[in-house]
């Protein structure tokens, strides 16, 4: 084990599959020669060469593109696009083309590629460097859609997820590649040093897609929710002095109905939250998925926390967030209910 | 006062009109170079504004670039490309009889694929667009195969689930054919790139229409083969009209689309598409390229799309009928004939019993294709199978729909 920041963790995710696995090529801007602006591929250019660490004209969609087209010959193309905003000329090659390959070639292709990119805000990054578009993705069949919340967990999904024969969108909370973060920016930061999630093994290892994880056990009620809302999820079941079990997905699509189910069933109480706009949300999927199983264990409307439907504002960062007050409202609202 | 005005391109004839063809720049048959392959781009910049052309009026092949194939491959590409019409002849007929929902000829465009087929290797891979059944013909698919893929029958090789003509072969090295515009073209790079990261010497071959050339993925395409230097032929097919959208509308009207090459800084090669030894000789010189390090190629094929855009199309109400009549580089079938016939090659006998012969083969195939099932009759694939595939391992979620499925279906036969 060594203490290891999201950033470290995903770094070692590509150098251990990259050292097993020669097919698997990364590309993207500035991912290259200069690591990438987060650095989550620092050092792996000269480690493998200038052929498997590709940097990629300022061209999200040719990017895409050149990545299936590796992957129909054989490589496991690992993409970056530098911020999920950018992804958006892509689309068009990620539903049209990524997803349904496999589908439309009656299984005869396949486009093993991963496609990894920093999402959601709370680095003043404004409207175009903060959004969160899971929604986006989970609503396409055939791709899977991945959000890790700590630095073991970024780790196995990203090697799970780039040796999956299907694509992947691998969503990566930008806020949380530091440290864990509580939605509190008025707390001084803290690393990933302190946290048990920071402790990430060397080598190789697997943590599955859509297998979700209780991070905290409780009988009273079940938060469901991914990305930063994790911790602030905990910190806000904390503070609420509420007996609640928290559930982080970490993948939405496959979606681990079953412990999403059976954790209602548990409670009759449930609140689901996320750092997107509320509005068609993922959390609507979630939610909708309880009433349907759980609907006779219920004892309270359930109830979704999220961004407001609006752009993310550069100046009110901090109303627009889904800090721990609105999720303590929810909270209260869900506990109150009768 | 000057006044700044919109400049809305129009095709040269209308329904009606007499059609006009002189906005096409013809090159005499043999008139231009044949740069080294391995040239710098100022030395190959001329083929972009001139047209390859190798037969001449009176069916002799002349000029540098006359590829000197023996009179046995001279035959097999114009048997390939005689099979192809009988085939979409059929096929035309078949959609208009109710028994397929779509189709789409590639009537006066054979040479651009047959005879580019024939100056790659097969371990050669082709990214095609949705006109290149000359390709998969050429490449020996069945014509059996590809009929049970029109009709979404039990033996469809994309399991009932694209619109027909949207072909693939994993083992003849045809990529699948997706439907929507121009997304092959980088697709194809990227796969290009692959080879040249494995260091293998296989090379690829993309194909895409003169109105595709206006999306992005055409100029990312261009973008990224260029700058990383990949083994790949990207060819523009200029055959003038995208439906009802006339080349002009792609920014055909000032510069050729070959003249994108340049641009991008790769050669860019407008060549005459109804010409086979044309077609064939650039295509080998892009190859020769391709294979030797140098990079990639775009060739533009100047053709006409003599049929209509798809059988759900009506061309008479956007151009002049029977304008294709009037297209001055001909018919890319008869042109090869005339030349084997200069060759003492081929006789009016050979040409009646050959095309006898495919009507016939093409005929036999439909007959068989049918005892597979169609749409409506016969053996079908079971509905089950649409939830295959979506994922190599199917979610719980898709399982659940399936089983949601398989009741419905069982209630539904019980009524």
């Amino acid at each position: 084990m060594t203490q290891m920041n999201m950033i470290q963790a995903l770094n070692s995710a590509m150098d251990v599959m990259m050292a097993r696995d020669p097919g698997v090529v990364l590309m993207g801007e500035d991912v290259g020669y200069f690591g990438g602006v987060f650095r989550a591929t620092e050092g792996l250019q000269r480690k493998y060469g200038e052929h498997r660490v590709l940097d990629s004209p300022i061209a999200e969609g040719g990017i895409v593109a050149t990545a299936i087209g590796m992957s129909i010959n054989g490589l496991r193309p690992v993409a970056e696009i530098q911020f999920a905003d950018y992804i958006y000329p892509a689309y068009d090659q990620i539903v049209s083309e990524l997803a349904r390959i496999r589908y439309r070639s009656g299984g005869d292709f396949c486009a093993p590629v991963t496609i990894r990119t920093p999402c959601g805000g709370g680095i003043r990054g404004g409207q175009t460097h903060s959004q969160s578009p899971e929604a986006l993705f989970a609503h396409v069949s055939g791709l899977k859609v991945v959000m890790p919340s700590n630095p073991y967990d970024a780790k196995g999904l990203l090697i799970a997820s780039i040796e999956e024969d299907d694509p992947v969108i691998f969503l990566e909370p930008k806020r949380l590649y530091n440290g864990p973060f509580d939605g509190d920016p008025n707390k001084p930061a803290v690393g990933w040093n302190s946290h048990a999630r920071g402790d990430v093994p060397e080598g190789h290892y697997r943590v599955e897609l859509g297998v979700a994880d209780i991070v905290r056990p409780g009988s009273k009620l079940t938060i469901i929710t991914y990305g930063t809302m994790v911790h602030v999820c905990l910190a806000a079941a904390e503070k609420a002095g509420v007996d609640a079990e928290v559930i982080d997905l970490r993948s939405i699509v496959p979606l681990d109905v079953e412990t999403i189910v059976n954790s209602v069933k548990k409670t009759g109480r449930c609140i689901v939250a996320h750092e997107a706009t509320r509005f068609a949300g993922f959390g609507a999927e979630i939610l909708s998925t309880v009433q349907e199983e759980c609907f006779w264990h219920l004892e309270a409307p359930v109830l979704r926390v999220a961004g407001w439907d609006t752009p993310y504002p550069h100046a009110f960062e901090w109303e627009y967030f889904p800090g721990q007050a609105r999720v303590i409202a929810a909270i209260k609202a869900t506990m109150e209910a009768s | 006062m000057m006044r700044s005005r919109l400049h809305v391109p129009r095709p040269p004839a209308r329904p009606g009109e007499k059609p006009d063809f002189s906005y096409v720049a013809v090159s005499p048959a043999g008139a231009a170079a044949r740069p080294d392959p391995n040239a710098p781009l100022n030395e190959t910049e001329f083929l972009s504004r001139e047209m390859v052309r190798v037969l001449d009026d009176k069916g002799r092949a002349v000029g540098p670039w006359n590829p000197h194939l023996a009179a046995a491959d001279l035959e097999l590409g114009l048997r390939h490309m005689m099979l192809t019409r009988a085939f979409d002849d059929r096929m035309h007929r078949a959609q208009r009889g109710g028994k397929i929902t779509f189709y789409m000829k590639s009537t006066g465009e054979e040479a651009v694929s047959v005879a580019a087929n024939m100056a790659l290797k097969p371990s050669d891979m082709m990214f095609p667009a949705y006109r290149n059944q000359g390709l998969h013909i050429a490449r020996g698919l069945k014509i059996v195969d590809l009929m049970c893929q029109l009709l979404s029958n039990s033996r469809d090789m994309c399991k009932g689930r694209q619109l027909p003509v949207m072909y693939h072969s994993a083992e003849s090295n045809l990529f699948s054919i997706s439907g929507n515009l121009a997304t092959q073209f980088p697709q194809a790079v990227g796969w290009a790139m692959a080879a040249a990261i494995k260091g293998e010497d296989r090379i690829c071959s993309t194909w895409l229409g003169d109105g595709s050339t206006a999306e992005a993925d055409f100029h990312y395409a261009l973008l990224f083969a260029q700058i990383y230097k990949a083994p790949v032929i990207l060819n523009v097919v200029n055959n003038q009209w995208a439906i009802s959208t006339f080349q002009t509308f792609a920014g055909g009207e000032g510069r050729s689309f070959a003249s994108r090459g340049p641009g991008y800084g790769m050669p860019g090669i407008r060549v005459d598409g109804n010409d086979f030894l044309a077609v064939y000789a650039v295509t080998q010189w892009a190859a020769e390229r391709a294979r030797t390090g140098a990079g990639p190629t775009l060739i533009e094929l100047v053709t006409y799309r003599a049929a209509p855009h798809s059988t759900s199309d009506d061309p008479s109400r956007y151009r002049p009928k029977d304008e294709e009549k009037s297209w001055p580089l001909g018919d890319p079938i008869e042109r090869l004939q005339g030349h084997l016939r200069t060759l003492g090659a081929w006789s009016d006998e050979q040409e009646q019993a050959l095309a006898k012969e495919y009507e016939e083969h093409v005929n036999q195939a439909w007959k068989e294709a049918n005892t597979y099932g169609t749409l409506t009759d016969g053996p079908q694939l079971d509905p089950e199978t649409m939830f295959q595939d979506v994922f190599k391992e199917q979610t719980p979620n898709l399982a659940r729909q399936r089983m949601q499925l398989a009741q419905e279906l069982k209630e539904r036969a019980q009524k």
